[in-house]
């Protein structure tokens, strides 16, 4: 017998070749109008804004900005069609519509999560499992509860609010258009969307998809602009509810704007989350958590748990395994199969990131940052940590809404649950321990409106979100999400 | 010894091993992860009805794995119970496959430690580089952590100079958190390696278990300095599993663990469907499974 030689036990130095998504069959058209009253329709004063690639800094494509006059168009549109054909037709129907656009997002799911990446930055891996799928899944839950408005709330009877004003921000452009569509219509109103200024895209889609599922005209209108069309929207009188999503300081704006008026809002604003590992968590999965809390789709998550609290005795495994785990993550191309963190969203997003990384260094922060190679072109920040910080740094304290994570160590229960509310905010949470008892203690005691155990960042449909204090008001999701769109009145049968 | 105090989470692992098996392996990467997975498989027959032919016949596959396409590895070991070693010595001279035998009353472990030790020390005796040794479960499931760490410890010693894996049988611990235990016990027992099962038993290595060997290898080094190799065995049949363990490894132990001396596939099947995909990646058409050899 021959016995050959080969070259064996060679120290590998094994790396992914790029995987892209291919887009051959994504068509990106060359100019996107006005959504009115089931027509696309060029805006009254023809300007256009484009749309850039935050990846590349390409224009993608120019997108209509609407004016005074659109908006009055859109919303007289959304008034027609309430008096009109919406709030004539039975609440089965209304939800045949709904099942009919759910349905339609994931026959275009690939094409929808192709344009979400190239057009807001975010991995398609997210965008293809998670903003997609979950869009369709709220459009599902709240066809379902078109009909059984009746049952939803015993011993009232639930009427239907009118013209919704939905403003919608640019970390989950379709999602969050999803979140406000859905149960704005299960509950027979009709509404004006203005999805945000550099994420416009996906809405664009929906519009076509609402306009092929034959939903009457004017049922949804949806105008693009920024964040003076919103202003605009919010004082239209022709409005009878605002749902908002988006930054604290404009919520407040909201409200001032609408104080002493008789208007209905919701709002959905920042967050500074905290999350808590205890030493008696599994560390491993809790390492897993972390990374999805604070990197998931680059930190752009107001619910995201960007104060890390770790106990003391475990402080140092935890953060060398962090540190581990970040080497593995891969930054870069967002409509690469494997990038785990993708182009930040805009240049004046970056920009502020940058800042509050600047700031965290100049009050004394222990900075790091995994050694990925940055692309050249495009928007792009390395996911970075924060360590030797306290409650009093303003890293701690401000929404940065990036991939920088502040860590903090603790010592007793009381003393972590103290911190984790000493903050504005309070939309979210989470704790890791692997004592059923100590979850309970925690959960009950921190003022946020959603905290999760042992796991980070879920969500469903049938789960209602929203937040405490200076995180808004008001519940999305679940059946608590049907209220704000409903008159609730004594049941007179 | 007392209890491991690392948990587990299930859902966790589950989730972790869904993300990993989400990364798209392509073009060059793939045909080095194809390579990588040949070198490391450890060729297995372990049956009743084994004779030395047959062994033969396993040898000098573990050496010419495709003679049609030149440049291909050879496997990392032949696995065999401990009365083929000799054969298997004989069949591999000249070559650097290693012989694995398995041993301690595989695959139950239901004798007694002095029969065990006997039996390792044969096993040393008759040339076999590596000795794939069982837990006693019932033990362990027992509680008693004190047995199967001094089981573990007086075995190594038998081994002599061969390397140690120390096959856990997941499947029959059946929770992640004993799945941990048992790799901590071993590791600290002395184990070169630790190895998912028998694969006697269902499920056999399955990719939450493997994972969580891994983070306890990890664990294990940052610790005491000392690199645990692991071996999956049983039910890795295709190459895509195959990758998938790789870049579970990449991803949780790194590059240091990218070679056969430190992770290895326990599998019979899995080498002819790697070589498929490698003629397939070079060629871009599938052969028939007839022009692979079933040895």
């Amino acid at each position: 017998m021959t016995i050959e030689n080969h070259s064996q036990n060679t120290q590998a130095n094994w790396t992914y070749d790029p995987a892209p998504q291919s887009i051959e069959h994504v068509d990106i058209h060359d100019s996107y109008e006005l959504f009115i009253n089931g027509k696309f329709t060029a805006s009254k004063n023809g300007s256009y804004r484009d749309s850039i690639n935050p990846a590349t800094e390409k224009t993608l494509t120019k997108v209509a900005e609407a004016g005074v006059e659109d908006v009055d168009l859109a919303v007289e549109a959304a008034r027609q069609a309430y008096e009109g054909p919406w709030s004539q037709m039975t609440a089965a129907e209304r939800g045949k519509f709904l099942f009919r656009i759910a349905r339609m997002i994931q026959e275009r799911s690939r094409e929808l999560a192709i344009v979400e990446s190239l057009d807001g930055g975010k991995p398609i891996r997210e965008s293809r499992d998670v903003d997609i799928p979950l869009a369709a899944a709220h459009f599902f839950y709240y066809a379902g509860w078109a009909d059984k408005l009746d049952y939803a709330f015993p011993g009232r009877q639930a009427q239907s609010v009118g013209v919704a004003a939905q403003i919608i921000p640019w970390n989950f452009p379709l999602l969050m258009a999803a979140w406000k569509l859905a149960p704005a219509l299960a509950t027979g109103n009709t509404l004006v969307l203005k999805p945000a200024e550099t994420t416009p895209l996906t809405a664009m889609i929906l519009a076509d998809i609402i306009r092929e599922a034959d939903l009457p005209p004017g049922v949804v209108n949806i105008v693009t602009g920024d964040g003076d069309l919103g202003k605009q929207l919010v004082r239209h009188p022709g409005i009878d509810k605002i749902a908002f999503t988006g930054s604290t300081t404009v919520g407040k704006e909201i409200m001032r704007a609408l104080a002493g008026k008789d208007k209905r809002f919701t709002l959905e604003l920042g967050g500074k989350a905290a999350n808590i590992v205890f030493a008696d968590a599994a560390i491993d999965q809790a390492i897993e958590g972390i990374v999805n809390s604070i990197f998931f789709n680059q930190g752009h998550v107001c619910c995201a748990g960007s104060r890390l609290f770790v106990e003391e005795s475990v402080a140092k495994e935890v953060t060398q395994k962090l540190r581990e785990r970040m080497e593995t993550l891969i930054v870069g191309d967002p409509l690469d199969k494997n990038t785990d963190i993708g182009a930040i969203n805009s240049f004046d997003q970056l920009k502020r990131i940058q800042s509050y990384v600047e700031i965290g260094q100049q009050e004394g922060g222990d900075l790091y940052q995994s050694n990925c190679i940055l692309p050249e072109t495009g928007y792009w920040h390395a996911p970075t940590l924060f360590s030797n910080v306290s409650q009093s740094h303003r890293i701690v304290q401000e929404e940065i809404f990036g991939p920088v994570l502040a860590i903090q160590t603790f010592r007793t229960v009381d003393e972590v649950i103290d911190k984790a509310n000493n903050t504005p905010y309070g939309l979210s949470g989470g704790v890791w321990t692997d004592k059923g008892a100590k979850i309970f203690k925690v959960t009950r005691n921190i003022r946020a409106g959603v905290i999760w155990a042992n796991t980070f960042n879920k969500f469903d449909p049938s789960s209602p979100f929203g937040g405490y204090k200076e995180s808004g008001m008001g519940r999305e999701g679940g059946v608590e999400g049907l209220l704000p769109y409903l008159k609730l009145t004594p049941n007179t049968r | 010894m007392k209890l491991s105090e690392t948990k587990v989470d299930q859902i966790g692992v589950q989730e972790r091993v869904a993300r990993l098996q989400s990364r798209s392996i392509k073009a060059d990467s793939k045909k080095e992860a194809l390579t990588l997975a040949l070198s490391m498989i450890d060729l297995t027959t372990l049956e009743g009805r084994d004779s030395p032919n047959k062994v033969r016949q396993l040898c000098y596959k573990a050496t010419h794995l495709h003679e049609s396409f030149p440049g291909l590895p050879h496997v990392a070991a032949i696995c065999v119970y401990a009365p083929m070693i000799r054969t298997a010595k004989e069949a591999l001279q000249g070559s650097t496959v290693k012989v694995a035998a398995v041993a301690t009353a595989f695959p139950s472990g239901m004798t007694s430690l002095e029969t065990k030790l006997d039996e390792v020390k044969q096993a040393a005796q008759d040339g076999a580089d590596e000795i794939d040794m069982v837990i006693s479960r019932g033990r362990f499931l027992s509680g008693d952590f004190d047995y199967v760490a001094e089981e573990i410890n007086r075995v190594k010693e038998a081994c002599g100079s061969a390397h140690l894996k120390v096959i856990l049988e997941t499947g029959e611990l059946v929770t992640l958190d004993n799945v941990r235990t048992a790799s901590d016990i071993a590791m600290a027992a002395g184990a070169d390696f630790i190895k998912t099962s028998t694969g006697k038993i269902q499920p056999a290595a399955t990719p939450e278990v493997t994972l969580v060997m891994m983070q306890a290898i990890k664990d294990f080094y940052h610790k005491n300095g000392r690199k645990v190799g692991l071996k999956p065995a049983g039910g890795i049949s295709k190459s895509k599993q195959a990758i998938q363990y790789l870049v579970m490894l990449r991803e949780t132990l790194g590059q240091d663990w990218l070679n056969p001396d430190l992770f290895r596939f326990g599998a019979s099947s899995l080498a002819n469907d790697i070589l498929m995909q490698v003629v397939k990646q070079n060629t871009g058409i599938y052969q028939s499974a007839s022009y692979f050899s079933l040895d």
